[in-house]
């Protein structure tokens, strides 16, 4: 389809802003003026509309169809979630106004919002304080780690060191470095597919600052000895980062405080329903134990004894402000509303249902395609096309592909890098058993062709308003803008 | 509430396939000392219910306010089109755009997005967005240190927003950067106290324009005297702005960032809101977050990729300079639909609105007994009052009144106490500033 | 076949000694295999001081970014501009037209420790 630009027509309008009520300003001098206007669209409201709606049928979204993309836990984002967030009274909020002489008072209903949700997330993980202003994931990290940092710095230890089994992902280590650690893979016992103990023995010491660990990890396995790992790692004053991606496995069945997790985050994008929005915005909240609380950014929401709400800044080893205000405000605001609706039992009974499914798809599919670590699984699962690839020369990539023309979104391929032509299933809790068993039809259809016709897969997909796009291509050219 | 499909009858097939008899036995990993015996969270509610909930809390939030409050964060109109477009749930339920024969429409509608801010800034490459206006400035400095190799000192403008300062000294607390700030101006950027800070270290000067105060500057002489020294130029700019000043693009500027919330975004009590980015085209490769771009797939037609990928941590790890993993693409999307929507005309003619509401704001103001305008440069919407009793105080009384008067810089400014920082947007109406400057007369004059 | 007039390293970068006393410096055909299309290559500034083991380039496949180690120390006299526009060059022709950057004031001797062609050879029939 054509770019937007394409369709502009100089002169059309779309919307337009109202007449002015107030007199012309004097215009501003001359040096300050832009000279060119900048060349945006020049189109009816209707042609925007055609154009995006367009678009969105060249997108497949977790609505559209099955999404088992492992280790992002598409489940269904209820409908409700964006209705309470567009409610006038909290989308209509400006963010200073609780900065203004006692305007907590005049935020109350959203600072309430703020600290139910840190309490909840507090009491399902078993942290001692919360801070909800990381925007992402990723984000997350970088404030644990800079709490982890501000720890060491206040206690006077000199640690250069982050320890990270070399399953996790790749904003582990960025995150630990772009805290000023330098960082260093633990390997996974190609048994258990967890984290190697005498390898985390034999590498942790007094410079070791903070051991990272996801757990269940990115192979779907949850590491029983996580309370040893903790220990071993407080003797050296190292402490214990818990990567909440994967906690849609173990709600209400795992706290990683009880195991001595010292900080964390969560991913309100991937455990509590908030939509992903093709990529963003998401939510990080960071829990922390009792000892690092007195770190967490400012500002904090406090209760007070009459049960309104402020927001204190006065915490003087803090790491200071890491988001302009409170976080994705709105993202928290669905997280919340998602909580009270599922409720204690809900909760428990997603992680329940989350993993039941994944093990019921893992169990169903070993058969056709190689499984590395043959073993109960969590909430997702690791298989890999190496029998594929050796035999008939198709690799995870033509599997995704083929799934593509099967009306599926492709697992998450090539992930963990430990595991060779890996495809990573998470199949989370709100698809159903005939869900499951038409993927399943798929995924053992695709095997059987991958061996007959393998010719027809390295074509696909074909049922895609465009094939595989050349990267190589788009990396060399650099055809990033639109040319004017 | 619970959005599980499989009945009773299906978990117990199910559990059979795995060769359990309880759903208990999938959790054996987790050893029995640690299982949770129970949680103090509140029991499920129904949709209705929960709906009626929340009306009733976010009833107990002062969003009626006529708002002058800016600070960065502006009350602007969000046409109808955005929200029924970005609520197509093809938009917001797809994850980050792995799959690119699956996610074409967010593909090009990012590439469409980084044309629309390249155009706004005047500049050659932007990337798919980032979290907010902060976090892209400080993106911003870790890529001018990247690019100087050497160099490690960033010299700050102090009418860059005080928000966005705290921010960067928290994240650069456990890395070897140096900041320096040039002292307060409420007017334009203090040229001497800037060029007396930078020396052969600094890798990057920060500005903002409009800055903090309201002021609009020309920087091109900060620029050009920046660019003699191998330091590179940093501009955070407001894009509603962008439709009539002088671009970061036109006078040089390396990295412009900016706070994309005006362009489509609820205000929503500080997110999600949306950070924009923009570089001359040698800076590309060290541009952080995703990057669309357009290539060909293996017939020849038209497709759209995420590009320069080998920057990033998924590849990079530890050695990435930015752990930056996704975009905020929902609000990148809104404000490439508001773009498109207002086009070429109608942003500038919002950008017009803006500033005349603002003067008209600005005159009924200074023409009350005891208020001083501040700002002696030219402003755009966003102006400096002085005011002869604390900011603070005045505020609270304006509130009173139904009005949120502006921003009491002795927040962040313990020496501007009786300073106040009043916004307006093409949404003011005459009648509502009239009765703003109504109001303010007597609250000063009782 | 490799060619014999240059020496390698476990970490398939080749070093080649020129008349004049410099060397030129590179990555091998396995290398350049393993990575896939190159699409860009970072290369330092002339005048820069490269100690032998540290990073002195970097090159980028779609997905991989590999860094590339100075086999001995010296100073960077050239780098091979052509990779600018060209970084399929490397995948081309990595042995000649390939080549990333030379460095003067290096220890000849140096060199005469890494590998001959046939030991680096040996080399990759191992990691076979």
């Amino acid at each position: 389809m054509s770019i937007i630009f394409a369709k502009s027509v100089a002169g059309r309008r779309g919307v337009r802003p109202p007449n002015s009520d107030v007199p012309a300003a004097a215009g501003l001098p001359p040096d300050y003026l832009r000279q060119t206007e900048p060349a945006l669209c020049e189109l009816s409201e209707l042609d925007t509309v055609r154009h995006f709606t367009e678009l969105s049928r060249r997108n497949f979204g977790l609505d559209s169809g099955f999404y088992p993309l492992g280790s992002c836990t598409m489940k269904y984002n209820p409908k409700i979630l964006e209705k309470v967030a567009a409610l006038p009274g909290f989308a209509n909020l400006h963010p200073l106004l609780p900065q203004l002489r006692q305007g907590g008072m005049l935020a109350q209903g959203a600072l309430r919002v703020l600290h139910d949700l840190e309490q909840w997330l507090a009491e399902l993980t078993g942290m001692a304080g919360y801070t909800l202003q990381p925007l992402a994931g990723a984000h997350g990290e970088l404030t644990g780690m800079m709490i982890v940092a501000a720890y060491h710095r206040d206690r006077g230890n000199r640690k250069a060191e982050v320890l990270i089994p070399d399953e996790a992902h790749g904003t582990n280590p960025s995150s630990a470095a772009i805290a000023g650690y330098t960082t260093l893979p633990v390997a996974t016992d190609p048994k258990t597919g967890m984290l190697d103990l005498q390898e985390l023995k034999a590498k942790i010491g007094p410079n070791t600052a903070a051991v990272m660990l996801t757990n269940p990890n990115t192979l779907g396995i949850f590491n029983t000895h996580i309370r040893e790992v903790a220990e071993i790692a407080h003797r050296h004053d190292a402490q214990v980062y818990y990567d909440g991606a994967n906690f849609n496995a173990v709600m209400g069945r795992f706290r990683p405080g009880d195991a001595g997790v010292d900080v964390m985050h969560l991913n309100l994008h991937k455990t509590f329903a908030t939509p992903h929005g093709s990529g963003g915005p998401g939510a990080g909240p960071v829990g922390v134990a009792a000892h690092l609380v007195d770190f967490l950014p400012i500002s904090r929401v406090v209760k007070r004894q009459d049960n309104t709400f402020i927001l204190d800044y006065d915490y003087p080893k803090s790491i200071g402000y890491i988001a302009p205000f409170y976080g994705n405000f709105a993202v928290c605001l669905k997280a919340c509303a998602y909580i009270m609706l599922l409720g204690a039992d809900g909760l428990r009974e997603v992680s329940e249902q989350a993993v039941l499914n994944a093990n019921y798809l893992m169990q169903r599919l070993k058969d056709s395609y190689d499984l590395p670590f043959d073993r109960t699984c969590m909430h997702e699962f690791v298989l890999s096309a190496k029998r594929q690839e050796k035999q008939h020369g198709i690799r995870a990539l033509d599997i995704a592909k083929g799934l593509i023309d099967r009306g599926f979104h492709p697992p998450t391929v090539y992930f963990p890098l430990i595991v060779p032509e890996a495809l990573m299933i998470e199949p989370t809790e709100t698809e159903s058993k005939e869900t499951l068993d038409r993927f399943v039809a798929a995924m053992r259809e695709l095997a059987e062709t991958a061996a007959a016709d393998p010719e027809s897969l390295r074509q696909a997909p074909k049922s895609t308003p465009v094939g595989r796009p050349d990267e190589v291509r788009a990396a060399r050219e650099m055809d990033v803008c639109h040319p004017a | 509430m619970s959005f599980i499909a499989n009945t009773p009858e299906q978990i117990r097939e199910m559990l059979q396939v795995c060769g359990v008899t309880a759903v208990d036995e999938l959790f054996r990993d987790i050893p029995d000392d640690l299982k949770v015996a129970g949680m103090n969270l509140p029991q499920g509610r129904s949709e209705q219910e929960i709906h009626a909930f929340f009306e009733d809390v976010a009833r107990r939030n002062y969003s009626g306010l006529t708002n002058f409050l800016g600070g960065g964060f502006y009350d602007h109109y969000v046409p109808a089109a955005v929200d029924a477009l970005a609520g197509r749930s093809e938009f917001y339920t797809a994850y980050t755009p792995y799959q690119p024969e699956l996610s074409q429409g967010t593909l090009q509608a990012i590439y469409e997005y980084q044309t629309q801010i390249c155009r706004l800034t005047g500049l050659e490459v932007a990337n798919a967005s980032l979290y907010d206006g902060g976090t892209a400035l400080y993106e911003a400095c870790q890529m001018a240190i990247a690019a100087s190799r050497k160099r490690h000192r960033i010299v700050m403008d102090s009418g860059v927003n005080p928000v966005y300062r705290k921010m960067l000294i928290s994240y650069t607390a456990n890395l070897s950067i140096d900041f320096a700030e040039a002292p307060v101006a409420h007017g334009q950027s203090d040229r001497q106290a800037l060029f007396e800070l930078l020396d052969d270290n600094t890798a990057a000067v920060i500005l903002q324009n409009p800055n903090f105060f309201g002021a609009v500057d020309n920087h091109r002489d900060i620029v050009e005297h920046c660019h003699r020294r191998g330091t590179l130029v940093v501009q955070s700019v407001y894009p509603i702005a962008l439709a009539m000043l002088k671009s970061p693009g036109e006078i040089g500027v390396d990295i412009a960032t900016g706070e994309g919330q005006s362009l489509g975004m609820p205000l929503s009590f500080g997110g999600p809101y949306l950070g924009f980015m923009a570089c001359r085209r040698e800076l590309a490769r060290r541009l952080p977050g995703r990057i669309a771009g357009r290539t060909r797939d293996q017939h020849g037609r038209e497709a759209f990729v995420l590009t320069l990928q080998a920057r990033e941590q998924h590849i990079r790890r530890q050695k990435a300079t930015s752990n930056i993993c996704t975009n905020q693409a929902l609000c990148a999307l809104r404000a490439h639909i508001y773009l498109s929507l207002l086009g070429r005309r109608g942003l500038g003619e919002v950008a017009r609105l803006c500033r005349d509401k603002a003067e008209y704001a600005k005159q009924r103001l200074a023409a009350i007994p005891g208020v001083e305008v501040k700002t002696s440069s030219p402003t755009f919407n966003e102006f400096t009052i002085k005011l002869p009793i604390s900011a603070e105080e005045f505020a609270s009384r304006m509130v009173e009144r139904g009005i949120a008067p502006g921003f009491p810089l002795g927040h962040y400014y313990t020496e501007l106490e009786n300073y106040l920082l009043v916004a307006a947007t093409e949404k003011r109406t005459k009648y509502e500033i009239g009765i703003f400057a109504e109001n303010t007369e007597a609250v000063l004059c009782r | 076949m490799l060619p014999t007039d240059r020496k390698y390293t476990k970490s398939h970068e080749w070093i080649k000694i020129e008349a004049d006393g410099t060397a030129t410096i590179g990555i091998t055909d396995y290398a350049q295999g393993e990575l896939g299309d190159i699409t860009f290559v970072e290369l330092p500034e002339v005048g820069e001081r490269k100690p032998a083991g540290e990073v002195c380039a970097e090159v980028e496949s779609v997905k991989a970014a590999s860094d590339i180690y100075a086999p001995v120390s010296g100073l960077v006299a050239a780098v091979n501009e052509d990779l600018d526009g060209s970084p399929e060059l490397v995948n081309q022709s990595p042995f000649e037209q390939g080549w990333l950057l030379r460095l003067s004031e290096v220890d000849a001797s140096a060199a005469d420790q890494l590998l001959d062609a046939a030991a680096y050879e040996a080399t990759l029939r191992e990691a076979e």
